[in-house]
C-alpha cells in the first residue's frame, strides 16, 4: 500500500469518526470543536488532490471564519448543552434508519454505473488547483460572477445587521 | 486512487449531515449539518475535476481541463459564507423571541 492510499484511508476515517461526533456530542461547543477537526480533514483531502488554493480557502474561511462565528453565536446564547427531552429516542431510530436507506440507495446507485467503473483520480499531481491558473480562470471566464458574489455578501451583510437589529 | 472511493467517502459524510439535520433539534446543530453535507458536495466536485484533469493530462501535461469545478467550489463557499452570516442572524433573532433554539418551537406557521 502507498503513502497516498495510507494518506487516503486516514484522513477518510477521521473525517468520518468526526463527524459522527457532532452528531453524538451533548455540549453545541463541542460539536463546533469537532466540526472544525472535519474540516482540516477535508483540507488535507484538497491537498492529496493537489487543490492548494481550495485547501487554504477552506481553512481560512470555513475553520476560521464560520466556525469562529458558529462559536460566537453558542457563547452569546449560553445554552451549555441543549435538554432535549426523554422521548427522542423514536425520532432519532427514524432518523438514522431514514439516513442509512439513502446512504445504501445512492451507493447501490453509484456502484451499477457503468461511467465510473475504472477511473482514476490523479492525486498529487496536475497545475489546476494552483493559485496561477485558478486566477486567470477566474479573472478572466467568471469575472462577472466574481463581481456579482461581491453585491451578494453586501446584501448578506446588510440583511444579517437588520435582522439582528430588531 | 478509485473515483469510487471518493464518492463513497462524501456520500457517508453527506448522510450523516442528513442524519444529523433529521434527527437533532438544536437549530444551531443542524445548521452545522447542512454545512458537513455542503463540504462533502465540495470535496466530490473536486475529485470529479481531478477525474476529467488526470485524463486531459496524459496527453497535455499543460491543459487546464476540470478548472471549472475548482471555481464552482469556490463560489459555493462563497455563497456558504454568506449563508452562514444570514442564517445565524435568523437564529439569534429566535432565541431572542422565544428563549430556546429548539426547532420545534418554530410552528407557528403551522396555524
Amino acid at each position: 500500500m502507498s503513502t497516498l492510499e495510507i494518506l487516503f484511508y486516514a484522513l477518510s476515517a477521521f473525517a468520518i469518526v468526526s463527524a459522527i461526533m457532532v452528531l453524538v456530542s451533548k455540549n453545541p461547543i463541542h460539536s463546533v470543536l469537532w466540526l472544525i477537526l472535519v474540516f482540516f480533514a477535508i483540507s488535507g483531502h484538497y491537498i492529496l488532490l493537489n487543490a492548494q488554493f481550495l485547501a487554504i480557502v477552506n481553512i481560512i474561511v470555513y475553520a476560521g471564519a464560520i466556525m469562529v462565528l458558529f462559536l460566537f453565536v453558542i457563547m452569546l446564547m449560553n445554552v451549555k448543552k441543549d435538554s432535549e427531552p426523554q422521548k427522542q429516542l423514536l425520532v432519532k431510530f427514524t432518523g438514522v434508519i431514514a439516513g442509512g436507506s439513502f446512504l445504501t440507495l445512492l451507493i447501490a446507485l453509484v456502484k451499477q454505473t457503468s461511467q465510473l467503473q475504472g477511473k482514476q483520480v490523479l492525486l498529487k499531481e496536475g497545475t489546476i488547483g494552483l493559485i496561477h491558473p485558478l486566477g486567470k480562470a477566474l479573472f478572466s471566464d467568471y469575472v462577472l460572477p466574481f463581481e456579482i458574489s461581491s453585491v451578494l455578501f453586501l446584501s448578506a451583510m446588510v440583511g444579517a445587521v437588520i435582522i439582528g437589529k430588531k | 486512487m478509485p473515483i469510487l472511493y471518493y464518492i463513497y467517502l462524501c456520500l457517508t459524510l453527506f448522510s450523516i449531515g442528513v442524519v444529523g439535520v433529521l434527527t437533532r433539534r438544536n437549530a444551531i446543530i443542524v445548521f452545522m449539518c447542512i454545512e458537513l453535507m455542503l463540504n462533502a458536495v465540495n470535496l466530490l466536485l473536486v475529485a470529479f475535476s481531478k477525474m476529467y484533469h488526470g485524463a486531459a493530462y496524459l496527453n497535455s501535461p499543460t491543459t487546464t481541463v476540470g478548472i471549472d469545478a475548482q471555481i464552482f467550489v469556490f463560489f459555493i463557499m462563497v455563497v456558504a459564507a454568506a449563508e452562514v452570516s444570514v442564517g445565524l442572524a435568523i437564529i439569534v433573532m429566535m432565541y431572542r423571541n422565544t428563549h430556546s433554539v429548539d426547532i420545534n418551537f418554530l410552528n407557528r406557521l403551522k396555524n
